[in-house]
């Protein structure tokens, strides 16, 4: 009864997603939703995933990184690469994707994870350009003009890489070693002083972020028909970087929220590209001048109904912080 | 002979890398803060620049000056309206603040102007080439490199003799106890945002006159590698500012003459990561002891 208790939050939700799973299946099927709605759905999914994975570095772990185009890119070359040029199913291109952009993450987190704030920062967005520089001058996979991909991405695989990102990093989150990582943000010092590992744990955060920022690179790659470097450019990190701000640093569903709304934006918005900037830009500053803790600050959604049932403990205010 | 040729180029170039980067060592000394918006306050500069001298048909030097003085109203007036309300924020706020900050910079001036290139009229600068010892130096980049350097020297004065430059060695050396010397701690910073953002307008012309195509989002990268420059000699330090982007511009030319022009963007971020690895500090840095 006791477990019940504790993971009926969990199996509700799981179960409630497969409900949304079958009704857009059946939507999409009966033809109810035209391929406009369906692209606008699978791109939220996508930018939802890349949501959720910078949100596991910046808002759990407190490292902050704008390189994460970079890993999006690193996946969506990977899978296509093994789609296209070497002919094998899908699956092993999404899987390749992940394990391509874990691989790069580790590489570049062991190094610069040693720095903080600022430096991090600026490193992170230098792998990122480094990344798309280097996709640039390689002609295996098509230089500036990119690499053509058949469209391969479908609504049940959209969602099965979605459901299993949120549910990683959700339970990540709440296990022994998402507790570490959220103590680092705290307070990395004292992390420290308390035995955690926190080279471990920061480099285990940003190799799980990448990983998902990877799948979700393969599910790009064969939906758009067509890759090229410059859709990998900084500008696509500070997209991903606004959905975890605004949506609150430190909260998963804030920044699925956040996610969901900017793309709903930004496709009405599509034929206004400097407006939709000028918007993100003064979205990213009054932010931060208002409400620097973001929409929901460290608060989920489900501790808003949870809020009266626990007595103190638990909830600490929205006064966590990052950094 | 070659090898001459391209150090020459490099040195051209490492100046504007070095006048910019002087821009990000300053804010970064004084307030601890990454200016994202640096980059693009550069490339206001060189509009402003670019409109003085077509509409205003004025000469090189008034353009120049022009610029510099734009240029050094709009950096205080981010600097006040942006950053000064999170003077006691954390550190990553300040970060999102300041990209925001750059991304409005850019995005307004495509929405006002569009965002088709100019091209810089060639005509500013007397164009001949000087040969010497076989290498062929244009004076362009001789005037450009004694802009910079006679700027840079102005710098030193303003920051060793004057009254201003010594209250900002204090602020950054310990913001609270020149405060309580009676040193008004806004007014140095806005000052500082004021000569690094005139330094970044004089670049931008320069870079302008140097390359001829300007655009609304030629910022990003010089601003970005400035900030490398000033990274590799040590942030926070003038002399290594000038140093590391003297000697970023000379690394980036021997690469595009080693044939590799292409990779010369992703030159300078190897650089940076190698240099945050092995020397954090910089070339001109100390360690400093991390304290709880």
């Amino acid at each position: 009864m006791a477990t019940w208790k504790r993971t009926r939050g969990f199996w509700g939700s799981v179960i409630l997603a497969f409900a949304f799973f079958a009704v857009v299946e059946w939507l999409i099927a009966s033809g109810m939703l035209n391929i406009f709605y369906v692209n606008t759905l699978f791109f939220m999914a996508i930018n939802v995933m890349l949501a959720a994975s910078l949100h596991l570095i910046i808002g759990i772990t407190g490292q902050f990184s704008i390189g994460h185009a970079g890993f999006f890119a690193v996946g969506a070359y990977a899978s296509a690469i093994m789609t296209m040029k070497l002919q094998l199913p899908f699956a092993v291109g999404v899987l390749t994707a992940g394990v391509a952009a874990m691989l790069a993450g580790l590489i570049i987190g062991v190094p610069s994870l040693r720095l903080k704030g600022d430096y991090l920062a600026i490193a992170t967005l230098g792998f990122g350009e480094i990344v798309r520089i280097a996709l640039l001058n390689i002609d295996y996979v098509g230089g500036a003009s990119g690499m053509t991909v058949t469209h391969m991405t479908t609504w049940p695989w959209v969602f099965a890489c979605l459901l299993v990102t949120l549910l990683v990093i959700a339970n990540f989150t709440n296990s022994t070693h998402g507790r570490a990582c959220i103590s680092i943000r705290e307070d990395e010092i004292a992390a420290d002083a308390m035995g955690i590992n926190t080279t471990y744990y920061k480099v285990a955060a940003f190799v799980i972020g990448a990983f998902f920022a990877g799948i979700a690179g393969a599910l790009y790659a064969h939906h758009f028909y067509i890759i090229q470097p410059s859709n990998f450019g900084f500008l696509k990190s500070f997209d991903i970087l606004i959905f975890v701000v605004l949506g609150g640093l430190g909260s998963l569903s804030g920044s699925v929220i956040a996610a969901v709304l900017l793309t709903i934006v930004s496709t009405f918005l599509q034929n206004y590209p400097e407006t939709r900037m000028i918007i993100y830009s003064l979205v990213l500053i009054f932010v931060m001048l208002y409400r620097p803790t973001g929409l929901m600050g460290t608060k989920e959604l489900s501790s808003l109904w949870k809020w009266r049932k626990t007595e103190g403990g638990v909830n600490h205010g929205g006064k966590n912080t990052v950094a | 002979m070659e090898l001459i040729q391209q150090l020459v180029n490099g040195v051209s170039l490492g100046s504007i890398y070095a006048l910019i980067a002087l821009g990000y060592t300053m804010v970064y000394g004084i307030v601890r803060l990454i200016n994202f918006a640096h980059g693009d306050v550069f490339m206001v500069g060189s509009f402003v620049g670019f409109y003085a001298v077509t509409m205003l048909g004025i000469g090189f030097f008034p353009a120049l000056l022009l610029a510099m003085a734009a240029c050094a109203v709009l950096g205080m007036v981010i600097e006040r309206i942006a950053y000064k309300p999170l003077r006691n924020a954390t550190r990553i706020a300040v970060l999102i603040t300041a990209i925001g900050v750059s991304l409005f910079i850019e995005y307004v001036t495509i929405y006002l102007r569009g965002a088709q290139p100019e091209a810089y009229p060639s005509t500013l600068l007397p164009d001949r080439n000087l040969k010497l010892f076989g290498v062929v130096i244009s004076s362009q980049s001789l005037f450009i490199l004694g802009t910079s350097l006679v700027l840079m020297i102005l710098l030193q004065f303003i920051v060793h003799r004057t009254k201003i430059g010594k209250a900002m060695r204090a602020v950054s050396h310990d913001a609270e106890a020149a405060r309580l010397m009676g040193i008004n701690v806004d007014n140095t910073i806005s000052a500082t945002f004021a000569i690094g953002s005139a330094l970044a307008g004089a670049a931008g012309v320069i870079f302008g006159i140097y390359y001829t195509k300007i655009e609304p989002l030629m910022g990003i990268l010089p601003g970005l590698k400035a900030f490398v420059a000033a990274v590799l000699g040590g942030i926070g330090i003038i002399p290594g500012a000038m140093v590391g982007g003297l000697l970023l511009g000379v690394i980036e030319s021997l690469v595009s003459g080693l044939g590799y022009s292409l990779w010369r963007d992703g030159v300078a971020f190897v650089i940076l990561i190698l240099i945050l690895i092995f020397r954090p500090a910089g070339l001109f840095g100390k360690n400093v002891r991390e304290k709880v």
